[in-house]
């Protein structure tokens, strides 16, 4: 009798679980192993593995890791001082703020700062730089991407920073040790957790991104994400693009086996 | 200040804006090679003073001297103190032999000498063969252990102490406050130790700070703040005590629940207003109308090791006694002391003046 109601209780989230993972990746694996005729083929996967795509994959790659280093450089101090500072939750509240805001026009704010007459351009020209080319760089790309994905990088580390026993960086600073030693074999160790939580949700996204590259990297950045756009919506061909899916779907579950297998240090 | 002082208190005042003074103008000394304790209810800075000495906060006022070295503004890490804190504050990450290494690797210390002495301060402390260890596999009692093994392995001047013993169930409390005392004794160096809980600071001590808001009420030895408190706040905050309101007749004559009762103290005003204390162990029961007082008893606890018996006097006065004698409740019961057994209380004198006095008038040797 008790395990039946608690099985029943079990059918919504079963029933999300099916209709929303389970079938989606059952779709996408499908789609993979069909050509652009329609037919079963592993020529998807064959394409996949030519210099084009796996310059893709590595750009891709390359990209999500220096979105994820600027995003871990500029979260971690600023969780740090948040954790020091006197009304945090305010600040956090601050600085979570932008992320309420829709992406597109995120994007287009940037577009209007980064432009060529934006406000920018309107600094530089005043401190005597005269006018840059912001927009469609490398540079404005990460900007954006880092910009975007701060809180997803911050929020798990400041938690793990609140989590962190105080007395434990007296205990260092009691046994010799510099505030820098204390944070290098005290307090990151403590609070890696976070940082690995903080970039699988900061890299796996980044991934994928697709509508910046364009908007802001004007497609000088063909990253994975913006080919599977451009298979699924411009070239209708649903098998590649869904081979560069399973691709990062399984990327991703590696990803997530290798950075959270370490077992958590019980608290003191 | 003698040669043997190794920190000194000079006027030292701690307060946060707008507050209370947290500490208020605190002077003492420590010598070396002690085991000190400060003593005071949750709330009266003796916390602080050891947060002071570790270096963790810094006074608003005064002047703390380490080794004869103004060290206030020496930042932690460069201080010759270490800390066993009331948490631990263990290393989760690191295991026992890590965690006991840590200061030496600080040190830049070689592998071998390191090795050495990690295993030495793990023998000090009962736990050989524990290196390998994880801190969440340990117990509470282990766990102390690993603090102070990681402190002691840094050869401090001081040893902080901070309520170490608290987490701690009374079997395993009474066996570590043994195993400290003999520490220190091994070691050799001065121990600080903050407790609120005067059997463990009356058990464990060289020398006892008394204090209450910030202020230290009594310095002394063990038997000197038993035997001699100030005040009212250290006569009951030290032990249990019968507290009554009296009148000195003359020097070593003294007046309350309706008599006067010979005593020991002198260098009082003729008819001054004092307050007595007399301790429930040296009350001693006798038959109804002999010894010097008559109470009717009210209650009787068997404490195991004694009775506690509450009776109150023909005025209402209530009296605590300890003894191993039985008494019905309801009966009227005598009770007889020695004069030695009254210890007279001046409102308002200052530690320095009672010294002087106890020095001056006390005639009984009472130092053993």
């Amino acid at each position: 009798m008790k395990t039946n109601s608690r099985n029943l209780y079990l059918i919504p989230y079963a029933a999300w679980i099916a209709l929303f993972v389970v079938a989606p990746i059952v779709l996408i694996v499908y789609y993979s192993f069909r050509d652009i005729e329609g037919n079963w083929s592993l020529s998807n996967y064959a394409h996949f593995f030519t210099p084009v795509y796996m310059r893709m994959t590595l750009s891709s790659f390359w990209y999500a890791l220096l979105i994820t280093l600027f995003s871990l450089l500029v979260a971690y101090p600023t969780a740090y001082l948040l954790t020091k500072a006197k009304h945090k939750q305010l600040w956090l509240l601050l600085i979570i703020l932008p992320s309420w805001v829709n992406l597109l026009l995120k994007a287009y704010a940037f577009i209007g700062l980064f432009g060529t007459y934006g406000f920018a351009n309107a600094f530089l020209e005043s401190v005597g730089l005269g006018r840059q080319q912001i927009l469609f760089t490398d540079f404005s790309f990460v900007f954006v991407s880092v910009y975007i994905f701060i809180p997803f990088m911050l929020l798990p580390i400041f938690n793990s920073l609140e989590e962190l026993n105080p007395t434990l960086i007296q205990a260092a600073r009691d046994l010799g040790a510099s505030p820098w030693t204390t944070f290098r074999r005290v307090v990151f160790p403590l609070t890696i957790d976070g940082v690995k939580s903080g970039c699988q949700a900061v890299f796996i996204p980044a991934l994928s991104l697709f509508m910046i590259t364009r908007l802001i990297a004007g497609n000088r950045v063909i990253t994975l994400g913006t080919a599977i756009e451009q298979h699924f919506l411009v070239t209708q061909d649903w098998g590649m693009g869904a081979t560069i899916a399973v691709f990062l779907v399984i990327v991703m579950a590696v990803i997530m086996a290798v950075t959270g297998r370490r077992r958590r240090g019980a608290r003191g | 200040m003698t040669d043997s002082t190794i920190i000194r208190f000079d006027k030292v005042t701690l307060q946060y804006d707008g507050d209370d003074a947290v500490l208020s103008d605190v002077s003492f000394e420590i010598e070396h090679g002690k085991f000190y304790t400060l003593l005071g209810p949750s709330g009266c800075g003796k916390t602080t003073i050891l947060r002071l000495i570790a270096g963790f906060i810094q006074p608003t006022q005064g002047d703390i001297y380490l080794s004869g070295r103004r060290i206030n503004d020496v930042p932690a890490n460069k201080r010759q103190v270490n800390t066993v804190f009331q948490d631990y504050a263990l290393f989760p990450h690191l295991n026992v032999y890590e965690n006991v290494a840590f200061g030496l690797r600080i040190k830049k210390m070689k592998q071998a000498a390191i090795d050495a002495k990690v295993k030495e301060a793990l023998r000090f402390v009962n736990l050989t063969g524990y290196e390998n260890r994880e801190i969440r596999e340990m117990s509470g009692g282990q766990r102390q252990r690993v603090a102070i093994a990681r402190a002691i392995v840094n050869e401090p001047e001081v040893l902080l102490l901070d309520e170490p013993l608290s987490a701690l169930d009374l079997k395993l409390r009474t066996e570590m406050q043994v195993e400290l005392r003999e520490l220190q004794r091994r070691l050799g160096i001065t121990f600080i130790f903050v407790t609120h809980d005067q059997e463990e600071a009356l058990a464990m001590s060289d020398e006892i700070f008394v204090l209450n808001q910030g202020r230290i009420e009594q310095s002394g030895t063990p038997t000197d703040i038993y035997d001699e408190p100030i005040n009212r706040f250290v006569a009951d905050f030290i032990g249990e005590s019968n507290i009554l309101p009296a009148v000195m007749v003359r020097d070593y004559l003294v007046e309350f629940a309706g008599r006067e009762f010979e005593c020991v103290d002198g260098g009082f005003h003729p008819g001054e207003n004092v307050e007595i204390v007399i301790r429930p162990e040296d009350l001693e029961i006798t038959a109804p109308g002999e010894g010097k007082l008559k109470i009717r008893v009210d209650s009787l606890l068997f404490r195991g090791v004694h009775y506690e018996i509450v009776g109150s006097d023909e005025d209402g006065n209530r009296w605590l006694v300890h003894s191993t004698r039985k008494a019905k409740v309801g009966d009227e019961i005598g009770l007889d002391f020695e004069p030695e057994a009254i210890h007279i209380m001046r409102f308002g004198e200052s530690e320095e003046d009672f010294d002087k006095r106890i020095e001056e008038f006390t005639e009984v040797g009472d130092e053993d």
